[in-house]
C-alpha cells in the first residue's frame, strides 16, 4: 500500500476504527484500477448518463487580447463536475458490497451528484448538510429528497460545510460495516485524495486533447478555482507533466487555506488549513459555498510548496463581477466557485488560457440578485 | 487484581476540583480533555464539552495550566486526550515535553492511528474492526495500557453495553499481556461491572462529564457507584 503522502501533507489522521476500512478502500480501488471493466462501465456512463466528453468553448469577447478557452464542466448533467467523482465512487461501493453511501455537502452540488448516482444504482443515501446551508440552498436540499436521499440537518458549530463532513466521518464510524463514504473533495485521508484526482482527471484529459486539436498547442496557463481542489486537481492533472504550462489555482480571498492558512489536521489529512495558533480550526467565509471550507486538498500543498501550481486569490467582489461579466460578454451563467478562476484571467502573463469552468450558476441566482438589488445591471 | 477505572473530564476552570472528586470516588486514573474545535471521535456531550470549553478560553496554554493545576491536587495518573491538531499546532515534540513537564504521565490522541507518527509515546486505540496485524502493532508501541474502543462509533451512553468488547478482549489477550482499559459506551453501574468483567478496567466519559456538571460531590458519588460495581 502506498503511503498516501504529498510531501509532507496526506495521511491518515482518523479513529483507528476507521483504518482497516481505509484499507479495503484502497485494496478495491487498485483492483479496479487494474481492471478494465471498471474504466469501460466508467467510460460508458460518462457517455450515456453523464453528458462527457464535455467540450472546450472559445469565450473571446470575455477576455479581449487573450485567447481564453473554457472548459465546460457546467454542461455535466447535475450542473457541475461533481458528478465524476461521484459515479466513480458509487461503482467502487458497489464493487466493494457497500449498499450504503453517506456524503456531506455544502452548496448542495456534491450532495445533488451522490443523491443521483445512488438512486441510479438503488443505494440508500444519507447526505449531511449544515442546517444554515439548507436554509440557503433550498432547491438542492428538495432535490436531493426528490432523488430519495435523506438529508439531515447539522446543527453543530458553524452549521456549515466543515461540521457537515465531520458528521458524515462520524456516521462512517458508526456504520463502516456497510456504508461507503462518498467525500466530495480531494481532502480526507489517503486513499481519497488520490481517488477523487483521478475521478477528476477525465477533465484534465479531454481538455488538453482538445486544446491540441483546435488550437495546435497547448495553453500557457491553466487556472482552476480551489476549495477542496477538485476541479483544479482534475485540470491539473492532465497538464502537470508538461512543465511549460503554468497551474494556477484561484482561492476566495476569505477561504485562502493555500494563501494564508498553516499547517493543520483536518478531516483525516495533513493539510494547510485555517486555524489560529493553537490548532483551532477557523471559520472560513465566501459568497460561494463551494469554496467555503478552512482546509484544501494535501497534493495542492505539495504543487505549491514545490512551486509547480501558483495559488492566487479573489475577492467576492471581484469573483461577482467576473460572474456578470460572463453572462453578458458569452451568454454563459458560471458557478460562483469559477467565478473566482475567471476573476484572474486578464491579469495572467499569458495569451493562450485554459480556464475549468466547473459549474453552472443557476444554483447562486438567489444569492446574487440579493447582492445587485437596488443597483443597475 | 483490582480492576482499573479511569474518568474523563474536560479541561476548564472548575476541573481540579473535580479531578479530586473523582479520585475520592475511586479513580485511578484521570484522561483530561483538550478540547478541539472538529473533534471526530466525539458524540453529542463530549461535543457540547469541547465547545464550552472553548468559548471559555480552554486553549493548549490553559489546558496545560489546568493540568499541572490537577497535578498539584491528585497522585493519580494523569493522560491528556485530544486530537492531532494541537498537537501540530504546539509542535508534536514540544507538546509531549510540555505535557510531561505539567504532570502527565502518557497522551492518547483521538485521531492518531499507530501508523502515523509511531515516535510519539502514547496510550494506543484499537477497535473491533482492528486486525490482528494491527491489535499486534498498537499493543507493541503502546505506552503502559491499551485502550479497547468497545463499538463502531463515537463517544456517548449507550442503552447497553457493546456486544463487540468480548471478542476484541480475548483477541487482544492473544497479543499481549498490558492491560485492556475499555471506553466508548459504559455509563452505568451495570454496564461498567460487565466490561470490568472482561477486561481489566473501564473508561468512562461522557456520562461523567455530565455528572461533573451537577458539581464535585455529584461526580464522586458517581465515580463510587461505577468503583463499587466494577469491585463487586
Amino acid at each position: 500500500m502506498s503511503s498516501g503522502l504529498y510531501g509532507a501533507y496526506g495521511g491518515r489522521y482518523v479513529p483507528e476504527t476507521l483504518i482497516p476500512a481505509l484499507d479495503e478502500l484502497e485494496q478495491g480501488w487498485q483492483d479496479a484500477l487494474a481492471d478494465e471493466a471498471y474504466a469501460a462501465e466508467l467510460a460508458h456512463l460518462a457517455s450515456t448518463y453523464a453528458g462527457r466528453p464535455t467540450p472546450l468553448t472559445a469565450a473571446e469577447r470575455f477576455a479581449p487580447g487573450k485567447r481564453l478557452y473554457l472548459k465546460r464542466e457546467d454542461l455535466l448533467y447535475t450542473g457541475a463536475h461533481k458528478l465524476n467523482n461521484a459515479l466513480g465512487q458509487a461503482v467502487l461501493a458497489r464493487r466493494l458490497g457497500k449498499g450504503r453511501i453517506v456524503a456531506e455537502t455544502g452548496a448542495g452540488q456534491h450532495g445533488v451528484a451522490t443523491a443521483t448516482v445512488c438512486a441510479r444504482f438503488g443505494l440508500e443515501c444519507v447526505v449531511y448538510m449544515g442546517s444554515e446551508d439548507m436554509r440557503r440552498q433550498r432547491p438542492n436540499v428538495e432535490r436531493m429528497g426528490l432523488l430519495g436521499a435523506e438529508v439531515r440537518p447539522v446543527e453543530f458549530g458553524t452549521k456549515t460545510l466543515k461540521e457537515a463532513t465531520s458528521e458524515a466521518i462520524r456516521d462512517w464510524i458508526t456504520n463502516v460495516e456497510t456504508t461507503h463514504y462518498l467525500i466530495g473533495s480531494c481532502v480526507g485521508p489517503h486513499p481519497y485524495p488520490q481517488i477523487v484526482r483521478e475521478l477528476q482527471a477525465v477533465i484534465g484529459r479531454e481538455a488538453r486533447e482538445q486544446m491540441l486539436e483546435l488550437e495546435g498547442r497547448l495553453p500557457e496557463a491553466v487556472v482552476a478555482c480551489v476549495g477542496g481542489g477538485s476541479n483544479a486537481i482534475g485540470i491539473f492533472a492532465g497538464f502537470v507533466d508538461d512543465p511549460d504550462v503554468q497551474l494556477i489555482g484561484v482561492e476566495a480571498a476569505g477561504a485562502a487555506s493555500l494563501g494564508s492558512g498553516r499547517p493543520g489536521v483536518l478531516h483525516g489529512a495533513r493539510s494547510p488549513v485555517l486555524s489560529d495558533e493553537d490548532g483551532q480550526i477557523a471559520d472560513a467565509h465566501s459568497i460561494s459555498a463551494g469554496l467555503d471550507y478552512p482546509g484544501v486538498g494535501p497534493e495542492h500543498a505539495a504543487l505549491r510548496d514545490s512551486g509547480r501550481a501558483r495559488y492566487l486569490g479573489a475577492t467576492d467582489e471581484e469573483a461577482l463581477a467576473s460572474f456578470r461579466r460572463l453572462a453578458r460578454t458569452e451568454g454563459l451563467l458560471p458557478a460562483l466557485e469559477p467565478a473566482h478562476a475567471l476573476a484572474r484571467v486578464e491579469g495572467l502573463d499569458a495569451e493562450l488560457i485554459l480556464v475549468c469552468l466547473s459549474g453552472r450558476g443557476d444554483k447562486d441566482l438567489a444569492e446574487v440578485m440579493s447582492l445587485t438589488t437596488g443597483s443597475p445591471p | 487484581m483490582r480492576k482499573r477505572l479511569s474518568i474523563y473530564l474536560m479541561c476548564g476552570p472548575e476541573t481540579p476540583a473535580l479531578a479530586e472528586a473523582a479520585v475520592a470516588g475511586g479513580a485511578d486514573l484521570l484522561e483530561l480533555g483538550f478540547p478541539f474545535s472538529d473533534p471526530l471521535a466525539d458524540g453529542p456531550v463530549i461535543r457540547r464539552a469541547a465547545e464550552r470549553a472553548l468559548a471559555q478560553g480552554m486553549r493548549t496554554a490553559a489546558c496545560l495550566d489546568c493540568l499541572a493545576q490537577v497535578r498539584s491536587r491528585v497522585e493519580v495518573p494523569l493522560v491528556p486526550m485530544t486530537y492531532a491538531s494541537l498537537l501540530e499546532a504546539h509542535g508534536w515534540d514540544a507538546f509531549a515535553r510540555d505535557a510531561e513537564a505539567r504532570g502527565a504521565t502518557s497522551l492518547i490522541v483521538a485521531d492518531l492511528p499507530v501508523d502515523e507518527r509511531p515516535e510519539l509515546r502514547r496510550v494506543q486505540l484499537v477497535a473491533p474492526t482492528s486486525t490482528d496485524e494491527r491489535l499486534r502493532l498498537a499493543a507493541g508501541s503502546t505506552d503502559g495500557w491499551l485502550y479497547l474502543v468497545t463499538l463502531t462509533g463515537t463517544t456517548g451512553p449507550r442503552a447497553d453495553l457493546s456486544p463487540a468488547l468480548a471478542g476484541l478482549v480475548e483477541r487482544a489477550r492473544a497479543v499481549t499481556g498490558l492491560p485492556l482499559l475499555a471506553g466508548f459506551g459504559i455509563s452505568t453501574p451495570e454496564q461498567a461491572r460487565a466490561a470490568a468483567g472482561l477486561a481489566d478496567g473501564i473508561v468512562v466519559g461522557s456520562r461523567a462529564v455530565e455528572i461533573a456538571e451537577e458539581g464535585p460531590d455529584a461526580l464522586s458519588r458517581y465515580v463510587a457507584s461505577l468503583r463499587q460495581a466494577i469491585d463487586a
